[in-house]
């Protein structure tokens, strides 16, 4: 069957199986970054967007993405890596191999949540494992990252002041 | 995982309900559940296109669409203001926030686990199950039934004012439960559901006149069969149920 869809923000049409999924799908359309981890629906490995919505790939048809938009890695890039440059200085990321589908999550709890508390933050990512590192750098590195605006708007005012003082 | 023929998006209920008469074909929900399965099916029925993925409500009941995903239940405020958060409660724990995106309420109830968070809380409140072919029907009822080829197309919880709470038991974060207990009160009357048991979920009304929360817990508990598996012992689940329905009975009043 032919299914039409936008994957990171590309239009475009696939000829799949009625049993495919939509993991094997985007991986097919070259987003290597969704990885295929327990195929349990537990681990968040190969968590995509779905019309901005996150969502375990290893547990979606790709027939239900007809008409409707993906989001892989590869299509927030800019965002992606100025996160896991939070996460490396934290030492939060070791093999790596659970980091596309963590990181797509985080930027997901970062549209979706206002301000989250660091239960918010570790209840909003208990699907996503990790066998590595223990996730203590992970929530440091989470927490530096949302207060990166804030501490910016307060160096910004900081230097009007200083500036308008000047 | 399994393959299939045939996937259509099912264009009204009556076709859904022609094509699921074919013992080849599966209705998919989230597909959380069924994808764990091997074998071939027919044709994959997929009601997403139906309109069924929304909560509403009127003055009397709420409507939740079987289509509905566990986290639509989690961060509703109607639902969640009418019933003292019972609802974000019982399904918070499970798994992660990508899985509550895809997993069905509809999927939840149709599929009767004996592991269900989702059945136990539903049960402790007033909710009939709307079938296609077999109206609405209370879930208590659906619950004992067997599986069938009809359609839950909806679930319908009375706004009677009752209160109620939720308590879970685990071995590990985001395993499935140990034992799951969810407590409901309207003046004198309690109702209390067990799932995870690891039978699927029952419930008992109780009166409360004059007892204690510890009374309620000792008389409720004792009116539920335990099972064991790998995750807990019978004898073990039973006196989880006692000390969570006291703890929920509580939380909701102690005299009643």
């Amino acid at each position: 069957m032919e299914i039409n869809l936008t994957l990171n923000g590309r239009k475009i049409c696939g000829e799949i199986e009625a049993g495919t999924l939509l993991l094997d799908f985007v991986r097919s359309q070259g987003c290597y970054s969704v990885k295929r981890g327990c195929e349990t629906s537990n681990c968040g490995l190969c968590t995509v967007w779905l019309d901005g919505t996150p969502v375990l790939s290893c547990s979606v048809l790709a027939a239900r993405a007809d008409g409707r938009e993906v989001t892989t890695l590869e299509g927030v890039e800019k965002e992606a890596e100025a996160f896991g440059r939070f996460l490396a200085q934290e030492g939060a990321e070791q093999c790596g191999f659970c980091s596309p589908g963590f990181i797509m999550n985080v930027l997901a709890m970062e549209r979706e949540l206002e301000n989250p508390g660091e239960e918010e933050i570790l209840e909003y990512l208990s699907g996503n494992l990790c066998r590595c590192t223990g996730y203590a750098g992970q929530l440091r590195a989470i927490v530096k990252y949302l207060n990166r605006k804030k501490e910016g708007e307060v160096q910004g005012r900081g230097g009007e002041e200083s500036g308008a003082k000047g | 995982m399994f393959t299939a023929k045939e996937y259509v998006r099912a264009e009204s209920l009556e076709q859904a309900w022609s094509l699921n008469q074919k013992k080849s074909s599966a209705v998919v929900g989230g597909m959380m559940w069924l994808k764990m399965g091997d074998g071939r099916k027919g044709t994959i029925i997929d009601l997403s296109g139906l309109g069924l993925d929304t909560v509403q409500e009127d003055d009397r009941e709420f409507s939740i669409g079987a289509m509905c995903t566990l986290r639509q239940l989690e961060t509703h405020q109607g639902l969640n203001l009418a019933f003292d958060g019972v609802f974000r409660e019982c399904v918070r724990h499970i798994v992660g926030v990508q899985f509550r995106n895809g997993a069905t309420v509809g999927g939840s109830v149709f599929g009767r686990y004996g592991f269900s968070d989702v059945l136990t809380c539903l049960m402790a409140l007033e909710t009939e199950v709307e079938l296609y072919r077999g109206g609405r029907v209370p879930l208590e009822k659906f619950a004992a039934m067997p599986y069938d080829r009809d359609i839950l197309v909806r679930l319908w919880v009375k706004k009677d004012g009752r209160r109620a709470a939720y308590g879970s038991q685990r071995n590990t974060a985001t395993d499935f439960p140990v034992i799951a207990c969810a407590v409901s009160r309207l003046g004198d009357e309690w109702k209390v559901a067990v799932g995870a048991r690891p039978k699927r979920a029952e419930s008992i009304l109780l009166d409360g006149r004059g007892k204690t929360a510890g009374q309620l817990a000792e008389e409720a508990a004792k009116a539920f069969s335990y099972g064991s598996n790998l995750r807990a012992g019978a004898a073990y689940r039973a006196h989880l149920a006692q000390v969570y329905i006291r703890r929920l009975a509580e939380k909701l009043g102690e005299e009643s």
